[in-house]
């Protein structure tokens, strides 16, 4: 140090009224070591923040948790469903019908890509007509079809269309259903489901980041003076851009991890309700749709992504926006 | 190191508030801007510190036009000067040191490595033992001496006091003005904004630089 510092520092020290202790090792110790944020944690009203953060993180873990469940149930129902076809047997006055089904048995085992046939019994073809004609009916007078199920073999691509031919030719009363019908709709169905859930995701995310935006102007106005002194102290926009984005960061994170834990908390419930309800009706039909209802590695994977993407998300947006508002107040002055 | 030609500023559509300014301040100069309240004394310092833009005229710090910096220049070049405001500008949420330490924290520096410097300096004005303490109960003596005491952490070549005195009485106003004098003693330019005329008869060889009508008229 200079004898001049010393002297101007003599000169600070005088204007003391009188010399002070040294502090105690206790105050010291509260004091040093830590650095306050530079952004007062009450000027951010943080706790609104991470809750809707935190809401906004849930409904998007639940949009990309039920695309996922439905791209994958359809891809298992699309899968299950070409793996099989079926033969109908029309019953025709001048034909023997058990002779029809005995020549369709034969033409399908002959053919490439079968992997097995199974025919079923003429009271089995009988009992799947009895939802519609109701329980106790004599099927003996009425001209019931016969029902052959073929399994594809999933290796081998049969030609269903050569096969459709071979069997009308044999069997004109015969007719080959491959289910495409069926498939299409299904995977029409499910990239409906999947698109929708899509634009609600984008939607949340959109509504998060407006959220975050509205958040971190109004902690901006609120701490214009503190902006102030960091500018004229010395600090750079890109600094005091960093202390809000440590706030907005970790504000983030936490209404990020809320949200993706209590959807991740949701799905292992519903996962556990599904299976309890598999025998019942309604337990059918929603694994009909969603499959298994549960959200598996990969989903879990996305939600915990999302979580993050959620904080990441709102720091990034925080410190663009300071950095923006930053450049417009230093335009205006 | 600091030069005014023809300066004016008006807001918006308004007359201007300041015309034709034309002055220089030379390094380890001393000097008190003086004037009326309300002749626009804190606005000269704010176009000073580039808080605020002339709407004419050229004003060069430390052999830069600040109309062509860039903000990274004019960041720099607010690291180069203290500022001591009228009404303190301690950060309230922040204690005693934090403040002080605030212009060291901003470029970067580690805690620790600016620790000692900062105890001494506040051991130096007598507040060491309030070194926890929140502007909000400081007397405003003792916060006079905080904002001091940040202004000079970063040992700045430029000072800018607005009426430093303001809050003292007059024996605490005496020795702030040594304080001031032993600063531009060890080579720092100091600007002391202020009205007190007792002030600035207890230093009479200063530079005077009075604002009167918008305009400046410097005594040497």
């Amino acid at each position: 140090m200079s004898s001049n510092d010393a002297k101007s520092r003599a000169a600070l020290r005088r204007l003391s009224p009188a010399a002070s202790p040294a502090p105690s090792d206790a105050t010291l110790e509260e004091t040093l070591g830590r650095e306050t944020p530079l952004v007062p944690t009450s000027s951010i009203a943080g706790r609104s923040l991470v809750i809707v953060i935190a809401i906004m993180t849930f409904l998007a873990s639940l949009s990309a948790g039920a695309a996922l469940m439905v791209a994958d149930a359809s891809v298992d129902w699309r899968r299950e469903v070409a793996r099989e076809a079926s033969v109908q047997i029309r019953s025709a006055p001048d034909r023997d019908i058990e002779a029809d089904v005995n020549r369709a048995t034969s033409v399908l085992v002959a053919a490439e890509g079968v992997r097995d046939v199974r025919v079923y019994t003429k009271a089995e073809s009988e009992a799947l007509l009895a939802p519609w004609l109701g329980q106790g009916l004599d099927f003996a007078e009425l001209p019931a079809p016969r029902m052959i199920v073929v399994k594809l073999d999933e290796n081998r691509r049969a030609d269903l269309d050569a096969l459709r031919r071979e069997l009308a030719q044999a069997i004109p009363t015969a007719a080959l259903d491959d289910h495409r019908l069926w498939v299409e709709r299904l995977g029409q169905m499910a990239r409906t489901v999947v698109a929708v859930a899509a634009l609600v995701f984008v939607l949340i995310v959109v509504a998060m980041g407006l959220a975050v935006a509205f958040a971190t102007r109004a902690a901006m106005v609120g701490n214009r003076e503190i902006i102030e002194v960091l500018h004229l102290v010395g600090a750079a926009d890109k600094y005091i851009a960093q202390q809000f984005q440590r706030r907005f960061l970790a504000l983030g994170l936490r209404g990020g991890f809320i949200g993706g834990a209590s959807a991740m908390a949701f799905f292992l419930f519903s996962g556990y309700l599904a299976s309890r309800w598999t025998a019942t009706p309604d337990g059918d039909q929603l694994e009909a749709m969603f499959g298994s209802f549960s959200l598996g590695p990969l989903g879990f994977t996305v939600v915990g992504c999302i979580s993050a993407a959620a904080g990441l998300l709102t720091g990034f947006m925080s410190q663009e926006i300071v950095f923006r508002q930053l450049r417009r107040l230093d335009g205006a002055e | 190191m600091l030069s005014f030609e023809n300066v004016g500023l008006r807001y918006g559509s308004g007359s201007e508030i300041l015309s034709d300014l034309a002055f220089s301040i030379t390094p380890r100069s001393f000097q008190f801007l003086t004037g009326p309240s309300g002749a626009g004394k804190t606005t000269l310092l704010k176009l000073v510190l580039m808080s605020l833009k002339p709407t004419r005229g050229r004003i060069s710090l430390f052999g830069k036009d600040t109309q062509t910096l860039d903000k990274d220049s004019v960041t720099d070049i607010r690291r180069r000067i203290g500022v001591v405001f009228q009404d303190f500008r301690l950060l309230e949420h922040l204690n005693l040191y934090e403040n002080v330490a605030l212009p060291l924290r901003v470029i970067g520096r580690e805690e620790t490595s600016y620790r000692a410097e900062v105890l001494e300096l506040l051991r130096w004005v007598g507040l060491d033992e309030r070194i926890a303490s929140r502007p909000s109960v400081l007397s405003g003596g003792e916060k006079q001496r905080a904002a001091i005491a940040r202004a000079l952490i970063v040992r700045p070549e430029l000072l800018l006091a607005d009426e430093p005195t303001g809050n003292l009485d007059p024996t605490l106003a005496r020795r702030l003005l040594r304080l001031f004098v032993e600063l531009h003693k060890s080579g720092t330019s100091v600007v002391i904004a202020t009205h007190d005329l007792a002030l600035m008869e207890q230093y009479e060889s200063a530079r005077r630089l009075v604002l009167a009508d918008g305009r400046l008229h410097v005594f040497e």
